[in-house]
């Protein structure tokens, strides 16, 4: 029953496409460079679950806005004013984000796909992106794979990964705050990444982990008290707890810590990965002191600002790196192939390869042609205190912009083109 | 020592969470032998009701702790009414059905409106100290919680022991053909005691509201060992309900204190309880074995 309803509508779909593609040929009158005389980006990112606040729909809304102002700035010198977005929700299962992008690429005419959270399905999706040969630009996923092992021609790596939150936060803090830390981390492969990250960040600021523990995952009671309990005990007292949840498990993390009052007894908070969304829900109170790495905040300066406002209108809600991100992606895409004349995903990886950027997203940013990291400046935030916090979701102050340089590893040798 | 004590605390704080919501699953399955899987989502009605109400009403924890229980209890005694009692004489896999699509329903309505990120809930400044024990000292809340649900299982006990509407309810729990043949109207208590054990499940989101992330998932995730924790009680059984509630929060807090080099062993050791208990005692620890019909 299910079988027969699939292929009819594979079958539906096909009618549609072949007559889509026998409509558009002639009309494009050949001299085109464009497949089907159009561009088509993809959004693939989860759309209903844990990450859909930070990216998600509002992500497909950023991209809208990037291709807005492409059109605006090019006018009738633009290659096509035939842009349109595609969107799906992965769900954050590697095998729904993969049969997703199969589907984005083949038969939706898909020229480059965006965001993809989660770093199981971002790694599938790297994986497809390099068999059918079109472009796929991650920004929602930590893994550094997607630059080492995994690396390949299509595939960059834009907005963050699990070696710039651990450099920035491990190192400044270590400095600023304490040598001696405690760190609690999700057990699953994320969490232990960012555990080994953060511990060899640590150690190289001439820090000590007097302890580590890994949580369960997903924590299905909700508690975590035995291992907050514990972190003052240790012999030495650790002055920081690092934590690497994310999502609600963060927020059961840092409620909790508050609870025990561990402020109070010399150990401070320091966060693997947040996001404004995170520090929204959890209120500024519950988190005030706490620092972390960012990618970039709407608040920073003026551009950033008036870039939030305009995003602010089309949405009711302030933006996220994610979707500062997403839309920077989408830009530099379309600018790569409005300087390359045409959509072939070859001459437009030869385009963004060793190209410097500034942009809305991008500051002293350069896309490495070595790994396609693309490096740009990152920031140590710490939350302000509940009484500094002047209008909504105006929570951080920037401590230091950590130079593109430092912000991220250098090309891993595993990455092999 | 003092650690050790700290971490029986904890292991007793989650227990009442898991006592309390094993105590309604465990009546409205003695009523109506449904299996509750909206259970969860209920739970999180509640810490959900708490943070609407004191976001945009001002209404404070104290009131909310009055106020969403009776309206979740009513809200359940409507449904029950409306849907559930229509699929009691059928399959209970109808009843199974229903809940489980109710629980869907209910979450993605909450997250339509209020999304999925958690929504804030501070703890009420009466209760955010600590308490001196001497040996440690332990957040006041969680010394609230423990007390207020030791005391409410008590009244439970109480009602359910020495009152008729009790001796009633349990007559009907564990012999309903035989309660009916006495000429007892069985019926007449079968909604009450459904809303009854949906307020219970309100009243343990409202207090998990400024201790645990409010989101619309918050039931999901642990109604999954609360229906392990009825199981090793025995399906049915309220005094084993909150002692399986109750131990296996001791089991988990001391698991993950001292296991936790194996977290193979802190992770699983609820369900390897659960599997233990089921070989032994098929019906629970005390559960008695159903007379065959």
């Amino acid at each position: 029953m299910r079988a027969s309803v699939g292929v009819a509508a594979a079958s539906a779909a096909m009618v549609v496409l072949l007559t889509g593609c026998g409509g558009g040929g002639p009309q494009s009158g050949g001299d085109s460079k464009l497949t089907g005389d159009k561009i088509v980006l993809g959004v693939l990112n989860d759309q209903s679950g844990a990450y859909s606040e930070l990216s998600g729909k509002n992500s497909v809304k950023a991209v809208e806005m990037a291709i807005a102002d492409f059109k605006a700035k090019y006018g009738d010198k633009a290659i096509t004013k035939n842009i349109s977005v595609e969107t799906a929700d992965h769900q954050n299962k590697p095998d729904v984000a993969n049969s997703k992008a199969q589907e984005m690429y083949d038969r939706k005419g898909v020229d480059a796909i965006l965001d993809v959270p989660t770093s199981s399905a971002a790694l599938k999706v790297a994986d497809v992106a390099k068999e059918k040969k079109k472009l796929y630009f991650n920004i929602g996923a930590a893994t550094t794979d997607l630059t080492g092992k995994s690396c390949n021609k299509y595939t960059f790596h834009y907005a963050y990964d699990t070696y710039m939150l651990a450099h920035g936060t491990g190192t400044v803090t270590t400095q600023q705050v304490g040598k001696n830390w405690y760190i609690l981390y999700p057990n699953y492969a994320f969490g232990q990444d960012m555990e080994k990250s953060f511990s060899a960040a640590i150690t190289a600021a001439g820090g000590q982990v007097v302890g580590k523990d890994g949580a369960p995952f997903p924590n299905t009671s909700g508690d975590y008290s035995s291992f907050l309990l514990k972190a003052p005990t240790l012999n030495p007292k650790p002055q920081v707890l690092g934590t690497m949840q994310a999502g609600a498990e963060l927020v059961n993390v840092v409620k909790q810590y508050n609870e025990f009052k561990l402020r109070d007894k010399g150990v401070g908070l320091a966060v693997g990965l947040m996001f404004i969304t995170d520090i929204h829900s959890l209120t500024p109170a519950a988190l005030a002191g706490t620092t972390y790495t960012d990618a970039w905040y709407w608040n920073f300066d003026q551009q950033n600002r008036e870039w939030a406002d305009r995003f602010q209108k089309e949405t009711g809600t302030r933006p996220s790196f994610a979707h500062a991100a997403n839309y920077s992606a989408a830009m530099q895409y379309l600018e790569a192939v409005q300087a390359a004349g045409t959509d072939d995903a070859d001459a437009v990886v030869k385009n963004l390869e060793g190209k410097e950027i500034n942009d809305l997203f991008l500051r002293n940013g350069k896309i490495r042609a070595e790994d396609h990291r693309v490096v740009h400046d990152a920031y140590l935030a710490q939350v302000k205190p509940q009484a500094e916090v002047t209008e909504p979701w105006d929570y951080v102050k920037i401590l230091k912009t950590i130079p593109a340089a430092e912000a991220f590893r250098a090309p891993s040798p595993d990455c092999k083109m | 020592m003092s650690g050790f004590l700290q971490n029986t605390f904890n292991g007793l704080v989650s227990g009442a969470f898991y006592a309390l919501l094993a105590l309604g699953l465990a009546v409205i399955f003695g009523m109506l032998r449904v299996v509750n899987f909206a259970h969860g989502a209920f739970y999180m009605l509640g810490a959900f009701g708490a943070y609407v109400l004191l976001s945009e009403a001002g209404v404070p924890f104290w009131a909310a702790l009055v106020i969403m229980p009776v309206a979740l209890g009513l809200l359940g005694m409507l449904l029950e009414r409306a849907v559930i009692h229509r699929l009691t004489r059928l399959d209970p896999l109808y009843n199974f059905l229903l809940t489980f699509g109710l629980t869907l329903i209910l979450q993605d309505l909450v997250k339509s409106r209020y999304g999925i990120q958690s929504s804030p809930y501070a703890t009420p400044a009466e209760l955010s100290g600590t308490v001196d024990f001497g040996l440690f000292d332990f957040p006041t809340y969680r010394v609230f919680i423990l007390g207020f649900t030791v005391l409410l299982c008590v009244a439970v006990w109480w009602v359910l022991g020495r009152t008729r509407v009790g001796m009633v309810v349990r007559a009907a729990t564990e012999r309903p053909e035989l309660t009916r043949a006495f000429g007892i109207d069985v019926g007449k208590w079968v909604t009450p005691v459904f809303g009854f054990g949906i307020a219970l499940a309100g009243l343990a989101g409202v207090l998990a509201a400024p201790m645990r992330a409010v989101n619309p998932l918050m039931g999901a995730d642990l109604i999954i060992v609360v229906f392990a924790v009825v199981v090793i009680g025995g399906l049915g059984s309220i005094f084993g309900s909150v002692a399986a509630g109750f131990g296996i929060g001791l089991i988990q807090a001391w698991g993950e204190a001292y296991l936790s080099d194996f977290p193979i062993v802190s992770q699983t050791v609820v369900f390897v309880v659960m599997a233990a208990v089921l070989l032994w005692r098929p019906a629970g620890l005390f559960g008695r074995e159903e007379a065959p019909a």
